[in-house]
C-alpha cells in the first residue's frame, strides 16, 4: 500500500463526486435521479476504498499509519495526513453511514436535491479530514469548516424552526472555537510546530496546560456535547432532516470525543489530571440529568437527542478514567452509539416520511401493520439500553469498569443511568409500536420498503455482530490506546516525582 | 460437542420461528423449536448422568473471544460441572415440555412463529447463564432472560395492562442489576478477573484464617470508605445479591412478578416460575466460594428470604386470580431458597430450586388447562365445580399440591418432592448460626402453613363447591387436549418422585460424589451433617404446618363458605392491606416513579429551557438577533458570518506564525 495517497484519496473523493454533481445542470426528474446516482455511487465507492485502509491496518503499530506530507503552508505548517488504531475505525463509520444518509433522503428530498446531494458529499469530506489530519491547523480547518454545511443542511431543509436551530447550532459552537484556536495559537507560540506528532511528544509546563486545556475543552464539550452546554443538540435534531439527524449524532458528535483522545489527553497530561473531577460531574449529571429529561418527552426526536446526550457521558467518563478499559470503553461506546443513534433517527425518519410529525402521541400500535420496522426498531432500542448481544452494552460496560477503578461514587451514579435508559426507551417503543391500532390515520401504513430495508437491515446485523464479537475493534485500536495511556501515565508520575523533588 | 448442541439448538430454534416463521408456518415453526428443544432436553439427562452421577471433573468448552481489554478477559465459553447441568436438566426439561404444551395451549392464537421464536430465544439465554463461565456471560444470559421475559410478557401487545407489566419486569430487573454490574467490578477489583475459576482459586487467600496485618489493608475504596478484605467482599456480594433480588423476585424488588401473569400461562410456567425467577439462587450457588466468606452478607440473604417467604405467603392468602396465587407462592417459594443459601447449605436451595420446577411448571400449566378450560377466565371467584368436568386437571393440579405443601410422613423417605426439599431448608434454619436464623425459621413454618392455605383454597376455589360461572361457560367446559395433558404427566412424575430418588446425592449421603466441589463450603460449616439431627418436633412442625392449612382451607371454602367474608369483613383493614400486596405498588409510585416524572419535567423545563438557555443561548441570541437582522438578512446572512469569523481567524493565525517566524 506505500506510496498509494490513500487517506487523500477517501478524503476528496466525495468532493469529486460533489464536482460531478455540480456538472449536472437540468433540474427535472431525470436529473434528479442522476444526482442521486452520483451521490449514491460516490459515497459506496469511497465507503469500499476505505475499506482497504481497515485491511491494510497494521494492529501492531502504535503510531501513525499511511501518512502524507506536504509542505502547504509557510513556516511549518504542512498538509500531514496518517490514521492510528484511535482515528482509523472513525474513518470507516463515516464513510459507512454516508450512503445510509444518501439512501434515507432518496425520497424525502425533494427540492433542491443538487445543493443537498453536494453538501453532504462536502461534509463527508470535511469529516474524514478532521479524523486524518495530523497538522493542527488543517484540524481545524476540517473541524470548523465541516459545521458550514451541517448549518445550510439544517437551515435549509430542516423542519419548521430550522432558523432557531441553526442559530443556537452555530452560537455553541463558536463560543467553543474561537477559544480553541486561541489555544492553537498559543501553542505554536511555545512549542514553535502545528503538528501533532510533534506536539504529542512535547512537554508544555504545567500551568499552560490548564489553560490550552480550558480552551480545547470548550470548543469539545459543546460538540459532544456535555452538560450544561447540551441544549443546541435537542433543537438542532428536532429541525434537521433525517439524514442531517443521522450525520450529526452518528459523526459530529463523535468530534468532541476524538478531540479529547488526540489533544487534551496526550498533550495535557497533568491538567486531564487535574480537571477529571469536572468532567466526571459533568458527565453523571448529564447521565441522570438529561436521562430524566428523555424521560419525559413528548417528541421522539428529542427523546434520542437527549439520549445521546447521556450517552456521551459515558464517553467523557471514560476517556477521564484514563486507563485502558475506560478508554476502550469511551471509543467503542462513540462507534456503537454512531451506528446506533444513527440508526434510530433512521427508524424515526421512516415513520416521519410517512406520517409527517414526530409527536409520540401520535403514534402507536405501529407493530400490528408493519412487524419488520418493529423488529429493527426493538433491536436498536435494546442496544440504546445497552442489552448484552448488542454493540451498546461493550462500551457501557467498559467505561463503568474502567471508572469504578478510578472513582466508585462516578460509578454509582453513571450506572443508575443502566436503570433510566430502560425506563425512557421503553416507554417510547411502548408508546409508538405496542399497543392496538386505533388511530385511523395510521391504518394505511406499509411496512419497510426495499430501500428502507437496505438502509437498516445492515445496521441491525453490525449492532449484533460487533455486541457478540468486538474483537475486530479492540483488536485494531488496542495497541494506540496503550501508547496512549502509557505516556499519559509516564508524563503524570514524572510530573509527580519532580513535585517530590 | 454436545453441549454445544445443548446450548445452541434452542438458538437455531428461535432463528429458524423468528427469520422465517412467516414462510414456513406457525404449524412448521412450532415443530421445529419444540423438536429441538426435545434434543437439547435429552441430550442434558445425558449431561447429567455423565457429569452428575458419573464422575467427571469440572470442564471449559470454548466457544468464541469475546472481551480482553484493561485486564478483562471474558470469552464465550461453556463451563461444565454439576451445577451445570442440574439447571440444564431443569431448564431444558420444563422448557421442552412447555414448548410441547403451547402447541395445544396456543392453538388459536395468530402469532405462534413470534411466541415459539420467544421461548426458544429465552430458553438460549437462559442456558448461556448457566452455563457462563465468567461474570460477563452470566450478565449477558442475566439480561437475555430478561429481554425474553420482557418480550413474552408483552406477547399480547394490544393490551396496556402487558405492555406496563413488561416494561414493570424490565426497569425493576435493571435496578437489580444496577447492583449486579457494580458487583461485577467489585469483584474484578478484589480478585483481578471476571472469571470463575481464578475468582475460586483467589478466593481462598481471603480466609479468615489468615494473619491479622494483612487483613486490616485496604483492598477496595467504595464511596469514600477504606474498606480491608472482609468488608470489601460483604459489599461486593450484597450488590451482586442486589442481582439476585431483582431477578428471583425478592422484596423489595419483587413487585414485577405479579403482574408479569400478564403473559401467556406457558411464559408463567416457564420463566416466572421454574428458570428465570431462580437465576438468582443459580448466582449465589455458583458465587458461594465468595458468598461463604462473608457472614454479613449471608444474614442479609437470609434475613431477606425469610421475610419474603412469610410477605408473599400473606399476599397469596387472599388473591382471587388462579395465576397471581400460584406467582406469589413462587415468591414465596424463592424465599425459602434464599433462607437455605443463606445458611450456608447451597444444595438445599438448589434441591428445592430442581423440585420447585417440576410441581410448580405442573401447577401453571394445570392453571392454564383450567383457564383454558373456562374461556380465558382467570377469577376463582368465577370457577368452581369443575372437578367432575376436567377430572384429569385436577388430579395433575392436586398432585402439585401435594408436592408443593410438602405431604409426606415425617422423618420417613415416604414424600412427594416439596417434602425432601422444603422440609430440608426449614430444619437447616433451626440449625443455622447467623442472627437471624431463628427468625428465619419461625417465618418459613408460618410461610408453610399459609402455603397449605392458599394452595388448598387454590383448589377448592377452583374444583369444589357449586360452578360460579355463567352456564354459557360451564357449558363449554372441556378437558385438555392430550399435548396439553401429557407434559402435566411428566411433570407430575417428578413432582412426586424427583425428592425420593434424588435426596440423597442432593444433600444426603452422596453429596460429595455429587457435587464434585462445585458448591463450595468452609470446613466450619456443618449444617450439612446437622439438619439431619433436630429435635423431632422441628421435623414434625412442617408438617403440622401443612394439616394447619389445609384444615383452615377446607373450613373455610368446604364447609362453611360463608366464613371468609365474614372475616374480612371484620378485619377490614388487614383484609385491604393483603389484597393491595402491602401497596408496595402505591409506595413505589409516591416514592420513585412520581418523583422521577416530576424532576424530568422540571428539569427540563426550568434547567434546559429556562436556566440555560434563557440565560446563555437564548438570552445572547436575542441581543445578536437585534443586531444582526438590522445588518443582513436571516439565514445566509449567520452562514457568512460564520464562514467570515473562521476565515479571519485562520487569517489572523497564518499571520501570527508568518510574524513569529520571521523573528
Amino acid at each position: 500500500m506505500s506510496g498509494v495517497p490513500i487517506l487523500s484519496l477517501v478524503t476528496f473523493l466525495p468532493l469529486v463526486g460533489a464536482l460531478l454533481i455540480l456538472l449536472i445542470r437540468d433540474d427535472g426528474d431525470a436529473a434528479r435521479r442522476n444526482i442521486r446516482n452520483v451521490a449514491l455511487l460516490t459515497t459506496v465507492f469511497t465507503f469500499a476504498v476505505s475499506l482497504l485502509i481497515w485491511i491494510y491496518f497494521d494492529n501492531a503499530e502504535a503510531g501513525f499509519q499511511f501518512v502524507e506530507k506536504a509542505a502547504w503552508l509557510d513556516s511549518g505548517i504542512s498538509y500531514h495526513m496518517g490514521v492510528d488504531g484511535i482515528s482509523m475505525l472513525f474513518v470507516i463509520l463515516t464513510t459507512f453511514l454516508m450512503p445510509l444518509c444518501i439512501l434515507a433522503s432518496w425520497e424525502s428530498v425533494e427540492k433542491r436535491v443538487k445543493e443537498y446531494m453536494i453538501a453532504f458529499l462536502i461534509l463527508e469530506t470535511l469529516m474524514i479530514g478532521v479524523f486524518c489530519a495530523l497538522d493542527i491547523v488543517l484540524f481545524y480547518v476540517f473541524f470548523e469548516a465541516g459545521l458550514i454545511p451541517m448549518f445550510i443542511i439544517i437551515g435549509v431543509w430542516g423542519g419548521k424552526r430550522r432558523v432557531y436551530a441553526s442559530f443556537k447550532f452555530f452560537l455553541f459552537t463558536l463560543l467553543g472555537s474561537v477559544l480553541m484556536l486561541l489555544a492553537i495559537m498559543a501553542m505554536f507560540w511555545q512549542a514553535g510546530t502545528t503538528d501533532i506528532p510533534t506536539l504529542l511528544a512535547h512537554d508544555f509546563p504545567a500551568n499552560m496546560q490548564t489553560w490550552l486545556w480550558l480552551a480545547f475543552f470548550a470548543s469539545f464539550a459543546v460538540k459532544m456535547p456535555m452538560w450544561p452546554v447540551h441544549t443546541w443538540l435537542p433543537d438542532a435534531h428536532v429541525e434537521a432532516p433525517t439524514a442531517g439527524s443521522v450525520i450529526l449524532a452518528g459523526i459530529l458528535l463523535k468530534m468532541g470525543g476524538y478531540g479529547f483522545l488526540r489533544f487534551s489527553l496526550p498533550m495535557f497530561p497533568l491538567a486531564s489530571e487535574f480537571f477529571a473531577p469536572l468532567v466526571f460531574a459533568m458527565s453523571v449529571i448529564a447521565i441522570v440529568y438529561t436521562s430524566l429529561v428523555a424521560l419525559m418527552q413528548e417528541d421522539i426526536k428529542k427523546l434520542i437527542a437527549y439520549s445521546s446526550v447521556a450517552h456521551m457521558g459515558y464517553v467523557t467518563m471514560g476517556i477521564f478514567a484514563m486507563n485502558e478499559a475506560g478508554v476502550q470503553g469511551a471509543i467503542f461506546q462513540m462507534l456503537s452509539h454512531g451506528l446506533v443513534s444513527g440508526a434510530l433517527f433512521l427508524c424515526v425518519g421512516v415513520v416521519y416520511d410517512r406520517m409527517h410529525t414526530r409527536e409520540i402521541a401520535a403514534y402507536g400500535g405501529l407493530v400490528n401493520n408493519m412487524p419488520k420496522y418493529a423488529v429493527a426498531f426493538l433491536i436498536f432500542t435494546m442496544a440504546n439500553v445497552g442489552l448484552p448481544g448488542t454493540s451498546g452494552f461493550v462500551g457501557e460496560f467498559l467505561t463503568l469498569f474502567g471508572i469504578f477503578q478510578v472513582n466508585t461514587w462516578v460509578a454509582l451514579i453513571a450506572a443508575s443511568g443502566v436503570i433510566l435508559s430502560a425506563a425512557y426507551a421503553l416507554w417510547l417503543y411502548r408508546r409508538v409500536v405496542f399497543g392496538a391500532l386505533t388511530k385511523e390515520s395510521l391504518k394505511g401504513l406499509f411496512d419497510l420498503s426495499g430501500r428502507e430495508k437496505v438502509v437498516l437491515y445492515p445496521l441491525v446485523i453490525l449492532v449484533i455482530f460487533y455486541g457478540v464479537y468486538p474483537a475486530p475493534v479492540f483488536d485494531a485500536t488496542t495497541a494506540s490506546v496503550k501508547a496512549l495511556i502509557n505516556n499519559v501515565t509516564v508524563s503524570i508520575d514524572a510530573a509527580q516525582t519532580a513535585a517530590a523533588n | 460437542m454436545m453441549y454445544h448442541f445443548i446450548v445452541f439448538l434452542p438458538l437455531v430454534g428461535f432463528l429458524i420461528a423468528g427469520l422465517f416463521g412467516r414462510s414456513i408456518g406457525a404449524k412448521a415453526s412450532e415443530y421445529i423449536t419444540s423438536g429441538l428443544l426435545v434434543v437439547s432436553a435429552v441430550l442434558s439427562w445425558v449431561a447429567f448422568a455423565t457429569v452428575a452421577l458419573g464422575d467427571v471433573e469440572v470442564f471449559t468448552v470454548p466457544v468464541l473471544r469475546f472481551l480482553d481489554v484493561g485486564g478483562i478477559q471474558a470469552d464465550w465459553a461453556l463451563r461444565i460441572d454439576t451445577l451445570t447441568t442440574v439447571m440444564l436438566v431443569v431448564v431444558n426439561t420444563v422448557s421442552a415440555l412447555v414448548h410441547i404444551y403451547s402447541i395445544g395451549y396456543m392453538h388459536h392464537d395468530p402469532h405462534r412463529p413470534r411466541f415459539f421464536g420467544y421461548l426458544s430465544l429465552f430458553t438460549f439465554a437462559m442456558l448461556m447463564l448457566v452455563t457462563s463461565d465468567n461474570l460477563v456471560q452470566m450478565f449477558f444470559g442475566w439480561e437475555g432472560v430478561g429481554l425474553a421475559s420482557y418480550l413474552l410478557i408483552g406477547f399480547w401487545y394490544k393490551k396496556p395492562s402487558a405492555n406496563a407489566a413488561a416494561i414493570k419486569a424490565f426497569v425493576v430487573n435493571r435496578v437489580g442489576d444496577f447492583g449486579f454490574l457494580l458487583g461485577i467490578f467489585g469483584l474484578y477489583v478484589l480478585f483481578g478477573s471476571v472469571e470463575f475459576s481464578t475468582i475460586f482459586a483467589t478466593a481462598a487467600s481471603y480466609l479468615p484464617a489468615e494473619g491479622p496485618a494483612e487483613h486490616s489493608d485496604t483492598v477496595l475504596n467504595f464511596l469514600g470508605y477504606a474498606l480491608d478484605k472482609h468488608n470489601a467482599l460483604t459489599i461486593v456480594c450484597l450488590l451482586l445479591f442486589m442481582g439476585a433480588m431483582g431477578k428471583s423476585a425478592q422484596v423489595p424488588l419483587h413487585t414485577w412478578l405479579p403482574d408479569a401473569m400478564e403473559g401467556p400461562t406457558p411464559v408463567s410456567a416457564l420463566i416466572h416460575a421454574a428458570t428465570m425467577v431462580t437465576a438468582g439462587v443459580f448466582m449465589l450457588a455458583r458465587l458461594s466460594p465468595v458468598f461463604e466468606l462473608s457472614h454479613t452478607a449471608l444474614t442479609v440473604v437470609t434475613f431477606v428470604g425469610a421475610f419474603t417467604a412469610f410477605f408473599a405467603a400473606t399476599v397469596g392468602l387472599v388473591q382471587n386470580d388462579i395465576k397471581r396465587v400460584i406467582a406469589y407462592s413462587t415468591c414465596s417459594q424463592l424465599g425459602y431458597m434464599f433462607v437455605a443459601l443463606g445458611m450456608g447449605f447451597y444444595s438445599a436451595a438448589i434441591f428445592h430450586l430442581f423440585t420447585h420446577a417440576f410441581f410448580k411448571a405442573l401447577l401453571f400449566l394445570g392453571s392454564g388447562s383450567v383457564i383454558h378450560a373456562v374461556s380465558d377466565e382467570q377469577d376463582m371467584r368465577k370457577m368452581g365445580g369443575l372437578r367432575k368436568l376436567i377430572p384429569t386437571t385436577y388430579w395433575m393440579m392436586v398432585i402439585g399440591t401435594l408436592a408443593l405443601t410438602g405431604v409426606g410422613i415425617p422423618a420417613t423417605i415416604i414424600g412427594t418432592a416439596g417434602f425432601f426439599s422444603k422440609d430440608a431448608i426449614i430444619e437447616g434454619a433451626f440449625v443455622g448460626h447467623n442472627a437471624v436464623a431463628g427468625f428465619a425459621f419461625a417465618m418459613l413454618v408460618i410461610a408453610a402453613c399459609f402455603t397449605s392455605f392458599y394452595s388448598w383454597r387454590l383448589i377448592f376455589m377452583t374444583f369444589h363447591g357449586k360452578p360460579r360461572a355463567t352456564a354459557d361457560v360451564m357449558h363449554h367446559v372441556h378437558e385438555s387436549p392430550p399435548v396439553m395433558l401429557v407434559p402435566l404427566f411428566i411433570l407430575a412424575v417428578g413432582a412426586l418422585f424427583a425428592g425420593v430418588i434424588f435426596h440423597d446425592q442432593f444433600i444426603g449421603e452422596a453429596y460429595n460424589e455429587f457435587w464434585k466441589g462445585a458448591l463450595f463450603t468452609l470446613d466450619t460449616n456443618h449444617i450439612l451433617h446437622d439438619f439431619h439431627s433436630v429435635p423431632m418436633w422441628v421435623k414434625l412442625a412442617p408438617f403440622a404446618a401443612m394439616i394447619g392449612g389445609f384444615a383452615m382451607a377446607y373450613l373455610f371454602y368446604i364447609r362453611s363458605p360463608e366464613m371468609p367474608k365474614v372475616l374480612a369483613e371484620r378485619h377490614r383493614g388487614l383484609y385491604a392491606f393483603l389484597l393491595n400486596k402491602w401497596y408496595f405498588d402505591e409506595l413505589y409510585d409516591f416514592l420513585f416513579v412520581r418523583p422521577a416524572k416530576w424532576l424530568g419535567r422540571f428539569l427540563w423545563k426550568k434547567g434546559d429551557g429556562w436556566l440555560i438557555d434563557g440565560f446563555g443561548a437564548d438570552g445572547i441570541s436575542a441581543r445578536v438577533v437585534d443586531v444582526t437582522n438590522r445588518v443582513v438578512k436571516l439565514q445566509t446572512g449567520y452562514l457568512y458570518h460564520y464562514a467570515f469569523a473562521m476565515l479571519i481567524g485562520v487569517a489572523a493565525l497564518v499571520t501570527w506564525m508568518m510574524l513569529g517566524s520571521s523573528f
